[in-house]
């Protein structure tokens, strides 16, 4: 769809901030995940710094949805260790996330069809009043939260989550991410089934999560998109984590390359922190 | 860090706007209302004994176990469950209740408050168990609902049969029968009052509590529900119990207003219960139903019952009259919601 921009308005975007500068909010050591004889993840490592956008990317069963899960609490890592803003942590459950401040967008979304949006973004963390349901307060934040996001084109946020657009559904579902202080969104396959214009307000919706300064991870097949957004790539191949760099780094070519061997030009990735990805 | 700070585009929605929206959507559920009015000047014009005291307190006591039931029935459905031994557990339950009391206390007499406590407790104690047993194969052994509770309806039949070989037990203590059939300024049978009272407390804890938008969250993605960290299980569990419980409930005010309890006097109230509730708005797919749905449904089954018999209709009539109603409210709100999905 759009050509790769070298110089977007994204300020961090690019840069080399993860190696050089502050800790990385969310730091993977030596993860590796196995289920009976099927090892799914070699000793993966992975930053996600705030403020910058992560594009993770490999073929089917390269183990993305495991490492996904793995910070999202859905998975325990066999061995290695989880650091969240510099500190060793263990994510036992979704629960556990976000209490931390992590909050996953999955593909299927989850949303509940004949709930309207307000409901949906508020479902498991319901204000009360008099305990009963606080309808009012909560219409309130759901609508500033859209608001912010830049939410604009939805009808009422009373309509029935049934009755939305592809984009919008996935826009309700990052509002209901974010919504509650999160530091780090992972955003499993966030554009896969949208069409052009749909795909085109999602990216933006990424790209302001990066402005207020959230640490984004997306997860897509859509190298456009990934170009489009990420300011960081990773590769897992065959479940090792075979390049993670700046998105200047990469071109197409080479991150597909990366995805279908796990070599460049034969050659493995040459950051330094591709060669702590083995095993 | 934290981000999302408060914008002003779209702000929030007007608190009069939102009443709105919200009461909107109400209305646009409870369309079958008008059909329980059209009923009910249609048969006061074609019989002069509808509108009468005597046809409100027979009808009345008839709604009385199936509203119970049916609000019950329509958390489950709304949980995308359905509860198909409601009837039989009120059989049951009833069947239990009289038994506990007629061996129990076999002389009591005059107000015998004790006896009464112990057998009504008993008959709630059954209820709740058989809710109990539905919900936890339900939740934890996850059979079908269906398949739970058509196994429950047997087993509850059953067992209501056991207890004195298939008959009625009516040797309880009278006051139970004064109790039953007591009412307040000629109008308000006892029955009726209790009823409502409770039906009132579980539309707020459908519609108002966490409880409820759970129970409606369950029902329309169990995935999103598991994702947000809600304990579904506990929540399924609760929810099936309500149902027996309030089965329970129904079972006391039977025998109460019959004097006996009797193991098949909840037969023909699963076909009412579960009918009145998705005649009253809520999807057999969960996710959406109210209680004052499942009210106005009740209304429209009680009024059909009566108002049949007394416009000279042979009573075998009443159940095809159920039938059709029930296969034709789904058809109009399947329409209807095709219609609003398309938009």
């Amino acid at each position: 769809m759009t050509e790769v921009n070298e110089a977007p308005e994204g300020a961090s975007r690019g840069g080399d901030v993860a190696g050089a500068g502050a800790e990385p909010l969310l730091k993977l050591r030596g993860i590796d995940k196995h289920f009976g004889p099927v090892q799914a993840l070699y000793g993966v490592n992975l930053d996600l710094p705030a403020g910058q956008v992560t594009g993770l990317c490999g073929d089917n069963g390269a183990g993305k949805s495991v490492l996904t899960r793995c910070i999202a609490g859905a998975h325990q890592p066999d061995h290695g260790q989880i650091y969240f803003e510099g500190k060793p942590v263990h994510v036992r459950s979704t629960r556990d996330a976000s209490a931390l401040g992590i909050e996953t967008v999955y593909q299927d979304l989850a949303l509940a069809d004949n709930l309207d949006i307000v409901q949906n973004m508020f479902l498991g963390r319901e204000q009360l009043r008099y305990g009963l349901l606080d309808e009012d307060s909560m219409e309130l934040k759901a609508a500033e939260t859209l608001s912010t996001l830049r939410v604009t084109t939805v009808r009422s946020i009373r309509q029935p989550v049934a009755s939305l657009s592809g984009g919008q559904r996935q826009s309700v579902a990052v509002a209901k991410a974010v919504m509650w202080n999160s530091k780090l969104v992972l955003l499993d396959e966030p554009t896969a089934a949208l069409g052009v214009v749909q795909t085109r307000s999602v990216l933006d919706l990424i790209n302001r999560l990066r402005d207020h300064g959230l640490a984004v991870m997306v997860i897509s097949h859509n190298l456009n998109d990934v170009f489009e957004v990420a300011d960081r790539i990773a590769v897992l191949y065959l479940g090792r984590m075979v390049a993670e760099g700046p998105a200047a780094d990469f071109d197409r070519q080479s991150v597909v390359e990366y995805m279908t061997t796990g070599t460049a030009n034969g050659r493995p990735y040459e950051s330094a922190a591709a060669a702590n990805g083995k095993g | 860090m934290a981000g999302v700070k408060a914008g002003a585009e779209i702000a929030a929605v007007p608190r009069h706007r939102a009443l709105w929206l919200r009461s909107q959507a109400a209305v646009r559920d409870l369309w079958i209302g008008g059909v329980l009015l059209v009923l009910i000047v249609a048969f006061s014009i074609d019989s002069p004994y509808f509108l009468t005291r005597a046809n409100w307190l027979n009808t009345s006591s008839t709604a009385t176990e199936v509203l119970l039931l049916a609000v019950g029935e329509t958390f489950v459905i709304c949980s995308a469950g359905i509860d198909l031994s409601v009837g039989a557990v009120l059989g049951v339950s009833g069947t239990a209740g009289a038994w506990v009391m007629a061996h129990g206390f076999p002389n009591a007499a005059g107000a015998a408050i004790g006896p009464i406590a112990v057998g009504f407790l008993a008959a709630l104690a059954v209820g709740t168990a058989f809710g109990l047993l539905n919900g936890f194969l339900v939740a934890w052994a996850g059979i079908p609902p269906f398949v739970v509770t058509l196994g429950t309806l047997g087993i509850a039949t059953g067992f209501g049969y056991l207890l004195n070989n298939g008959q009625e037990i009516s040797a309880i203590p009278p006051s139970v029968v004064t109790f039953g059939n007591a009412n307040l300024g000629g109008w308000v049978p006892v029955p009726v009052l209790i009823t409502a009272v409770i039906t009132i407390w579980c539309g707020l804890l459908l519609a108002k509590t966490r409880f409820g938008a759970y129970t409606l969250s369950i029902g329309d993605s169990r995935e999103a529900v598991v994702r947000a960290g809600i304990n579904d299980r506990r929540y399924l569990l609760e929810i099936y119990t309500l149902s027996g419980l309030l089965a329970g409930v129904a079972s006391i005010l039977v025998m109460a207003r019959l004097g006996a309890g009797s193991p098949t006097s909840g037969a023909d109230d699963n076909l009412n219960a579960i009918a009145a509730v998705v005649i009253g708005g809520a999807s057999l797919f969960g996710g959406r139903g109210t209680v004052i749905g499942s009210v106005i449904g009740t209304g429209i089954i009680a009024v059909l019952l009566t108002g049949l018999v007394l416009v000279n209709v042979p009573p075998f009539w009443q159940e095809v009259a159920v039938g059709a109603v029930l296969i034709a409210a789904v058809y109009i709100d399947q329409f209807r919601n095709r219609k609003a999905t398309r938009r």
